[in-house]
C-alpha cells in the first residue's frame, strides 16, 4: 500500500543517511583519537592517553612561523573578501544594470571551479608578469575563492534590506554616511561577522592554492603536508589537526549564529537551507 | 481654521517625470496651501507615489519645478527639505526601540539628550503612545507602527507631512478610526498634510482638498463636496461614489442657463452657475445624477420638482439604506436610487411600478 511503501522508503533513507555520516565523519574521529595516543605509529590498538604530542607542537619553531603566516593570510583574506563581497552583494540587491546576471555568475564561478584549476590559472599569469610568489599571491588566490562565499552570505542580508529604511533615515535629516553608520551597518553587521568568520576558516584550511602560489613562507596546511613525509611526526600532526578541527567547528558555528541573528533582526525567517553550513 | 484662505506652501509647476518613454507624471500644476489636508487620489499606478517622492526629494522631476515655502527645491536632497514622510511600509528601524525611532531625526540637530527625550515623549503623547518608548520595534501592532511612523515625522516639526497610503495596511475598523483621528490631529497641530490614497471614501472624509489623478495627470482638484457634487468628467464622477449616467442632447444656451433634453427624464434647464466654465455646451451628450438625488415617491401626491415613471428591477438592502435599481419608462440604462429606510417606508419588491422624483439642481453635465 501507499503508506507502507512510504514508510519503507523512509527507513532506507535513514539507513543511507547514517551510512553517509559514518563514512564522512569516521576519519575525522580518528584525528583526536590518535592525537591523544601514546605511540609513534598511528595504528590500532590504542595504547595510553597522552598530551605529549601537543607539547611537541608547542616546541616546534617552524610550526609557529607557519601559524603566523596562516593567520596573516586568513585575516587579510577575510577582510578583503568581505569588503568585496559586501560591495557586490549590495550592488546586486540594489541596482539593475546591463549584464548583471552574467557578471554575478562570473564572480560566483570560483565556487564551483576545482581549486587546482584556480591555482594553476593564477600561477601562469603571475609568472608571466614576473611577480615573485609570496604570501600576498596566496592572499590574492584566497580572496578569489572566498569572495563568492561572502556574497552568498551577505546577499541574504542585503536582499532583505528594506530600502525605505534608508530613505526614512535620509528623510529624517541624516546624511548618507550617517545612514550607513546608523542604519545599514547595524542591520548587516551580523552578516559581515559571519562572512569574516567563514572566509577566515576557508583560507586557514586551504592547501592547493597556498601550495602553488607561495614562495618561501609556508602556510599551516602546506607545513603539515611537508611534515607528513616523516612518520615520526605523524602523531603531532594529528594533534595539530585536532586543534584545527576544533577551531574550524567553533568558527563555523559562530558564523552561522551571526548569520541567523542578521536575518532575525530584519524579521526574515532564518532557514537552515538559507545558510551555507 | 479655514485652510482655503491660507497662502501657498508647495508650488508644483509643470512637474513631469518620465521613466524611459513612459510618462509617470505629465505637467502637474498645483498649489498646496499652508495648513491644509491635501489628498492625491487615484487608482493604483496613476503616479501618486511618484509625485510624493518628488516632493520628499527621493527623486527629481524630469522637467518642471517644485518649490516649498517659496524655496525652489531643485538639487536639494531629501535630508535638507522641510518635509517628513510616513512610508507605506512605515519603515520603522527594526534595531531601534520606539523612543530611538521617534528621536532618530532629532539627534541630527543640536539638542541635548534630555531635550530629545522630552520631545519624543510629547510626540508619543500626540499619537496616544505614552509610555511606549521602551518597546522594541517588533513588539508593535500594525496600528502602533503607523503611529510611531507618524510621531517620528511630527517630532521634526516639518512644514509638510507626506503620507503614502498610511492606512492601507490596517483592517477596516482600525482604518475608519484612524481616518478620524488623523484628521483631528492634523487640524489641532495645523501642519500641512499631503495624503496619497486610492480610497475615495478616505479622501472625502479626511481632506480639505483633493486632486484626482489618472495616468499621471490631475483630472480635477477641488474640495470633497465640490468633487462629489460637480465632478468635471465622467471618469471622475464614477471614481468618486456612484453616479447614474443618462444620455442627453443639447438644446439651447441662454441667459437662464443651458437647456438639455434628457432622453429618460425630459427637458431641463441648468442654471449658469451649475455649468462648468470649461464645458462647451454644444458637446454635452450625457448627464449624471447621484443615487441619493433621486427619490422613489411613496404616492403621486408627494411633492417633487419633477418626476418620471419607472419600475423596480432589483433591490439591495443595507439596513439603514436600500439601493434600488429602477428602469425608467423613458429608456436608458437602469438607474440606482438610494433611499433612507425611515419609519413607515417598507422595501419595495422587484417589479413594483414607481414614480421617481428628481430636481434640476442635482443634474451634472458631461461631454
Ligand atoms: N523607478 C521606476 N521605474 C520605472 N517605472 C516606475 C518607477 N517608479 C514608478 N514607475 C511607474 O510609474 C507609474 C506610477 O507609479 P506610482 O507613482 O508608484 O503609482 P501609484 O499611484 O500607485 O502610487 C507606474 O506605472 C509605475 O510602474
Ligand atoms: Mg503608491
Amino acid at each position: 500500500m501507499r503508506g507502507s511503501g512510504r514508510r519503507g522508503a523512509a527507513k532506507w533513507l535513514s539507513v543511507y543517511a547514517v551510512t553517509y555520516m559514518v563514512f564522512l565523519y569516521a576519519p575525522v574521529i580518528l584525528l583526536p583519537l590518535f592525537a591523544f595516543n601514546d605511540a609513534t605509529v598511528v595504528a590500532f590498538p590504542l595504547s595510553h592517553f597522552t598530551t605529549k604530542w601537543f607539547v611537541v607542537l608547542w616546541q616546534t619553531e617552524a610550526l609557529h612561523g607557519a601559524v603566523r603566516n596562516s593567520l596573516m593570510v586568513a585575516l587579510s583574506t577575510a577582510v578583503f573578501s568581505t569588503v568585496l563581497g559586501a560591495s557586490a552583494a549590495r550592488a546586486a540587491a540594489r541596482y539593475r544594470f546591463p549584464g548583471k546576471a552574467p557578471v554575478m555568475g562570473f564572480i560566483m564561478l570560483p565556487l564551483v571551479l576545482p581549486e587546482i584549476i584556480v591555482a594553476v590559472a593564477l600561477l601562469v599569469p603571475i609568472m608571466q608578469m614576473g611577480l615573485s610568489l609570496s604570501l600576498w599571491t596566496v592572499i590574492a588566490g584566497h580572496v578569489l575563492i572566498c569572495t563568492p562565499f561572502s556574497i552568498a552570505i551577505l546577499s541574504s542580508a542585503f536582499q532583505g534590506f528594506d530600502t525605505s529604511l534608508e530613505e526614512a533615515s535620509l528623510d529624517l535629516g541624516e546624511t548618507r554616511l550617517g545612514t550607513f553608520r546608523r542604519v545599514i551597518l547595524p542591520l548587516v553587521m551580523p552578516g559581515i561577522v559571519s562572512s569574516l568568520l567563514i572566509c577566515f576558516t576557508i583560507s586557514l584550511d586551504e592547501f592547493i592554492i597556498a601550495f602553488f602560489l607561495t614562495g618561501t613562507d609556508v602556510t599551516l596546511p602546506v607545513y603539515i603536508w611537508s611534515q607528513l613525509r616523516f612518520p615520526t611526526k605523524l602523531p603531532s600532526i594529528m594533534a595539530l589537526g585536532t586543534i584545527l578541527l576544533a577551531l574550524s567547528v567553533v568558527l563555523l558555528v559562530l558564523a552561522e549564529w551571526f548569520r541567523r541573528r542578521a536575518a532575525r533582526r530584519q524579521g526574515i525567517e532564518a532557514s537552515v537551507t538559507g545558510g551555507l553550513v | 481654521m479655514a485652510p482655503g484662505t491660507n497662502k501657498g506652501i508647495i508650488q508644483l509647476s509643470d512637474v513631469t517625470r518620465t521613466f524611459g518613454a513612459f510618462y509617470a507624471l505629465r505637467k502637474i500644476n498645483a498649489e498646496i496651501r499652508e495648513g491644509e489636508f491635501f489628498s492625491l487620489l487615484g487608482p493604483s499606478g496613476c503616479g501618486k507615489t511618484t509625485l510624493l517622492r518628488l516632493i520628499a526629494g527621493f527623486d527629481e522631476p524630469t522637467s518642471g519645478a517644485i518649490s516649498i515655502g517659496g524655496r525652489p527645491m531643485a538639487g536639494i536632497a531629501a535630508n535638507k527639505r522641510p518635509t517628513n514622510m510616513v512610508f507605506q511600509s512605515y519603515a520603522i528601524f527594526p534595531h531601534l526601540n520606539v523612543a530611538e525611532n521617534v528621536g532618530y531625526g532629532l539627534t541630527t540637530r543640536k539638542l541635548s539628550k534630555a531635550e530629545i527625550a522630552a520631545e519624543v515623549e510629547k510626540a508619543l503623547a500626540m499619537v496616544d503612545l505614552q509610555g511606549f518608548g521602551g518597546r522594541a520595534a517588533h513588539e508593535l501592532s500594525g496600528g502602533q507602527r503607523q503611529r510611531v511612523a507618524l510621531a517620528r515625522a511630527l517630532v521634526m516639526r516639518p512644514k509638510v507631512v507626506l503620507l503614502d497610503e498610511p492606512l492601507s495596511a490596517l483592517d477596516k475598523k482600525l482604518r475608519d478610526q484612524m481616518q478620524v483621528e488623523l484628521r483631528a490631529l492634523q487640524q489641532s497641530i495645523g501642519i500641512t498634510f499631503i495624503l496619497v490614497t486610492h480610497d475615495q471614501e478616505e479622501a472625502l472624509i479626511m481632506s480639505d482638498r483633493i486632486a484626482v489623478m489618472f495616468e499621471g495627470e490631475i483630472a480635477q482638484m477641488a474640495s470633497p463636496e465640490q468633487l462629489y457634487r460637480r465632478p468635471r468628467t465622467k471618469r471622475v464622477a464614477s471614481f468618486i461614489g456612484v453616479m447614474n449616467f443618462l444620455p442627453a442632447t443639447f438644446v439651447a444656451q441662454g441667459d437662464d442657463g443651458v437647456t438639455v433634453d434628457i432622453t429618460a427624464l425630459g427637458r431641463v434647464t441648468i442654471r449658469p452657475g451649475m455649468v462648468p466654465e470649461v464645458l462647451n455646451p454644444a458637446t454635452i451628450d450625457t448627464i449624471g445624477i447621484r443615487p441619493e438625488m433621486l427619490t422613489i415617491l411613496s404616492n403621486d401626491a408627494e411633492p417633487a420638482e419633477r418626476s418620471a415613471r419607472g419600475s423596480v428591477t432589483g433591490t439591495s438592502y443595507y439596513g439603514d439604506m436600500t439601493y434600488y435599481t429602477v428602469q425608467l419608462a423613458g429608456g436608458g440604462d437602469p438607474v440606482t436610487i438610494s433611499m433612507r429606510n425611515t419609519a413607515g417606508r417598507s422595501v419595495l419588491p422587484s417589479g413594483s411600478p414607481v414614480t421617481v422624483g428628481w430636481g434640476a439642481e442635482s443634474v451634472v453635465l458631461f461631454e
